[in-house]
């Protein structure tokens, strides 16, 4: 028990379900009431802004399409991240494994002159395996060498936005391009139906919320799921119970990675149909899927949700940059305040605030 | 502001007034009193040793002391005057300093730095250029010598303690209690801080040095106070005892009882170690040499003072630590070297010393922790699957049988008490049947109930056929459960005896390093 001021501070060992979810939900708003700060600083009125974005996204259809479009990568990203960090893995760099899929995907619909037919589930496979390459290199630093995985899933990703500025501009360039820095147009075999009207490319979404349930079921009821857990929690004790931490460590980041490679082949095939440079193909999801794994709590099932929090956040931006004629890069003040609410709640959710006025000062 | 009380004197020392005198002081932790009406005098120019096995409530006094923690009764005098230490800023102005047995240093900082550090009285820039040079004076003064421009991650551990020592005496502390301070030195560098503390007795500082060796309450101390659970045994000079004596005080003759059990039979070999070697985490070896072997239906008790190779003997033969040579069979399979699993799988049972940092996984439910090493073998699981109804079977048998007291199966780990944390591993731990069972300090810091059900349960492992061996510093624990006791000291076994025709005061002269003469390495 700790005072301060007039507050008693006492730990809590176990949140219950509620109280995580009310103080997620606190920290957020908080997040919005101090971004409306920075619209008034631009002389927009918070309010008005609000509305406007409300309007543009959650009131209508083809709002909720482009929440949906946005929310598909997150997904992705997000659960395979919620993977990594039950795993204490600290893979930052989803990003990177966006570039890895949406680069390996691009092969196969440009280079690989395969049947029609075969084109688009092997695009995804190899999004997913360049992902899961791209991931299981700092799996490998970390286990054999101790390498920070941090430091190293961060680094990687710079590497791979090179290599995809290197490919745009040079060896795949394409020769229809006019100049641009830009590889050819997929053929139309290589690209995702969508749903009619809007930009919603189905079928990565669909693979998204599978993939949430089959990681669902991974951590809770298999062997993988449950080292994937010792070892997150106590490193000490998966030693002592004999878990490999080799095995474990690149399963888990084969996952993380491979699904952040899904994400980077649906967004080739969904959306833009062509590699491109780095910033145009991706622009963060990597790092919000960051903040929607954390959101989500080490579930799975509730990053598809908190996916879709950033959908509307990222839906949010466009509006923001068409209606108020401001930079679409508030939404990432956004997600910085969100995360830094987010981050900062984690105290609330330990430790439990009692109001009790002050009595004799050297009470025992 | 009062005087202090004439304080009887035990001692055959001189007259002069003590220095710092406890009275009566008692402190309660939940379930168990650390210290119970504790009176201890130090007086100016003595080393003053405090005797006890590990949780006797040594540092816990000397935490009061240095006020760290408030006692619930009892009075603190300081040159004859009463004091109330709320604080260690309190504690150093009443001239008391302290060196925790692990440093309070900041490593990446100088040596003056990290005197600087907190000090009263310094200029807000550049404060440790004004103590590089004190330090230098006091370096000198005291046989110190350190570097006041090192970087204190540079310094080996004796170095390090250097610096923690001179960080006191430079805050002018009188008393100065050292808690275990040879625990992380080299015999070298215990007999360079031994001079170090005789100096300061020539001038006039008194130290109290907290340690459960001992070799070195005969070397460096002038009087001795035994404490055992709390309480005072006794406090004399240290000319006027010997070891043996201290070692019966420390460990209470009066409280040996046995459990009844049956008669040994030795059966096929449940482990057999020989000439097994190995380093600590340091790099330095910790085991020279064990050979030993436990018979199925025995229990062989490993006695010894904390880290002369304990923890390192357990590791090894549970594939947790690699042998630098040498050889462990199990059961009759070579297993020198193999992995924790393959140790686990081949029938070795593992209550380890670390329950909470090793033996569960804290926030995993008590189901999902008692299937822990387990839960890759059927019934637990099929192929990559998990079968949780088998799980939830299992933890409902295991929580009715070992009375693990919990609200239910999918509670987390980390909520039980500490006698249900250990319930919970010996519950997962013996089942199955295990050839061999390793357990390491099972009943440390357990309440009477749980540590009397833990020992029935080795003892049933013992005669359901299974070999024990039993890691414990308690020895009054391995005296009544085990059949033999093997003493280590720095690594090597001094020696076997039965526990049947076993002296305390042979084991704890073996246990201070003497060799015993009827070394039985059977």
């Amino acid at each position: 028990m700790k005072r301060v001021g007039p507050f008693v501070l006492e730990r809590r060992l176990a949140p219950s379900r509620g109280a995580v979810l009310g103080i997620s939900l606190l920290a957020v708003v908080l997040a919005l009431l101090v971004a409306a700060v920075i619209f008034w600083g631009y002389g927009v009125n918070p309010w008005h802004a609000y509305r406007v974005i409300f309007q543009g996204t959650l009131a209508s259809p083809q709002g909720w399409a482009e929440v949906v479009r946005r929310a598909i990568p997150l997904i992705l990203c997000g659960v395979g991240l919620v993977v990594a960090f039950r795993a204490q893995f600290w893979n930052i760099g989803a990003e990177g494994q966006i570039l890895a899929g949406a680069v390996a995907a691009t092969g196969v619909a440009l280079f690989s002159g395969l049947p029609d037919p075969w084109l688009l589930p092997a695009m995804f496979l190899a999004g997913f395996l360049a992902g899961a390459v791209w991931g299981m290199i700092p799996a490998l630093l970390k286990v054999k060498l101790r390498v920070n995985d941090v430091i190293s899933t961060l680094m990687l990703n710079y590497v791979m936005m090179y290599i995809v500025e290197w490919l745009v501009h040079g060896p795949w360039k394409g020769p229809t391009a006019r100049g641009f820095a830009y590889s050819d147009l997929f053929p139309r075999a290589a690209r995702l139906p969508l749903i009619p009207g809007t930009r919603v490319h189905w079928i990565t979404l669909v693979v998204g919320v599978a993939m949430a349930i089959a990681c669902a079921f991974l951590l809770s009821r298999t062997k993988l799921g449950y080292e994937t857990r010792v070892v997150g929690q106590s490193q000490d004790a998966a030693r002592y119970a004999g878990i490999d931490f080799l095995k474990v460590t690149l399963w888990v980041m084969l996952i993380s990675g491979g699904l952040a490679g899904l994400a980077g082949a649906g967004e080739m095939a969904g959306v833009h149909y062509r590699l491109r440079s780095p910033a145009h193909i991706s622009m963060g999801y990597g790092y919000t899927a960051i903040i929607v794994a954390w959101l989500a709590r080490g579930s799975p099932l509730a990053a598809v949700v908190t996916a879709l929090l950033f959908g509307l956040i990222f839906a949010a931006g466009d509006v923001i940059k068409v209606a108020l004629a401001m930079p679409f890069q508030v939404t990432d003040v956004f997600n910085g305040l969100i995360l830094f609410f987010l981050i900062g709640s984690e105290l609330l959710m330990y430790w439990h605030i009692r109001w009790a006025p002050k009595r004799a000062a050297s009470e025992g | 502001m009062m005087a202090a009380p004439g304080a009887g004197d035990l001692g055959g020392n001189q007259n002069s007034p003590p220095l710092v005198l406890l009275e009566g002081v008692t402190k309660s932790f939940p379930g168990v009193v650390a210290n119970d009406r504790v009176t201890l005098d130090v007086r100016p120019g003595e080393v003053h040793a405090l005797l006890g096995e590990n949780g006797a409530g040594k540092t816990t006094l000397m935490n009061i002391l240095y006020g760290l923690y408030r006692p619930d009764a009892g009075e603190i005098y300081v040159k004859g005057r009463k004091v109330v230490i709320r604080s260690p800023r309190d504690a150093i102005a009443c001239g008391i300093g302290m060196v925790h047995q692990h440093f309070k240093l900041v490593y990446p900082h100088t040596v003056a730095e990290n005197v600087a550090l907190g000090l009263q009285g310094t200029p807000f820039f550049g404060p440790a250029r004004v103590v590089e040079r004190g330090l230098r004076e006091l370096g000198e003064r005291y046989n110190l010598p350190v570097d006041p421009k090192a970087r204190v991650w540079q310094l080996s551990a004796g170095e390090q303690q250097r610096v923690e020592i001179l960080k006191a005496l430079y805050r002018g502390a009188d008393v100065l209690i050292l808690d275990e301070p040879t625990s992380v030195l080299t015999p070298q560098e215990t007999g360079e801080l031994f001079k170090v503390l005789a100096r300061m007795k020539e001038e006039g500082h008194a130290v109290v040095f907290i340690t459960h060796k001992l070799d070195e309450v005969m070397e460096a101390a002038d009087r001795v106070t035994v404490m055992r659970r709390g309480k005072v045994i006794d406090t004399l000079p240290v000319a006027e005892t010997d070891k043996a004596s201290l070692a019966r005080m420390m460990v209470g003759r009066d409280v040996v009882f046995r459990i009844s059990k049956a008669e040994c039979t030795p059966g096929k070999e449940a482990l057999v170690l020989r000439d097994l070697r190995a380093v600590n985490d340091r790099g330095l070896p910790a085991l020279r040499g064990i050979s030993l072997t436990v018979c199925r239906g025995e229990i062989v008790g490993i006695a010894g003072v904390a880290g002369n190779g304990q923890r390192e003997l357990v590791e090894v033969i549970c594939g947790l630590r690699r042998a630098q040579g040498g050889e462990v069979v199990v059961l009759g399979r070579p297993l020198t070297n193999r992995s924790p699993r393959t140790v686990a799988d081949a029938g070795v049972a593992h209550i380890p010393e670390e329950r909470l940092r090793m033996g569960i996984v804290p926030g995993m439910t008590v189901e999902e922790n008692l299937i822990l090493k387990k839960h890759h073998r059927p019934p637990f699981s099929s192929g990559p699957l998990l079968r949780l109804a088998e799980v939830r079977r299992f933890a409902e048998q295991a929580i009715e049988e070992y009375e693990i007291i919990t609200p239910s199966p999918k509670t987390p780990a980390k909520l039980l008490s500490g006698g249900n944390i250990q319930k919970l591993i010996l519950a997962r731990e013996l089942s199955g049947e295990p050839g061999l069972v390793v357990a390491a300090h099972p009943t440390y810091g357990l309440d009477v109930g749980a540590t009397e059900l833990i020992r029935q349960l080795l003892l049933r492992q013992r005669d359901a056929g299974a070999g024990v061996l039993l890691v414990s510093e308690d020895l009054e624990e391995i005296v009544s459960l085990a059949d033999r006791i093997a003493v280590m000291f720095r690594g090597e076994i001094m020696g076997i005896v039965e526990a049947s025709a076993a002296e305390l005061g042979e084991i704890g002269l073996m246990m201070a390093g003497t060799r015993s003469g009827m070394g039985d390495p059977r």
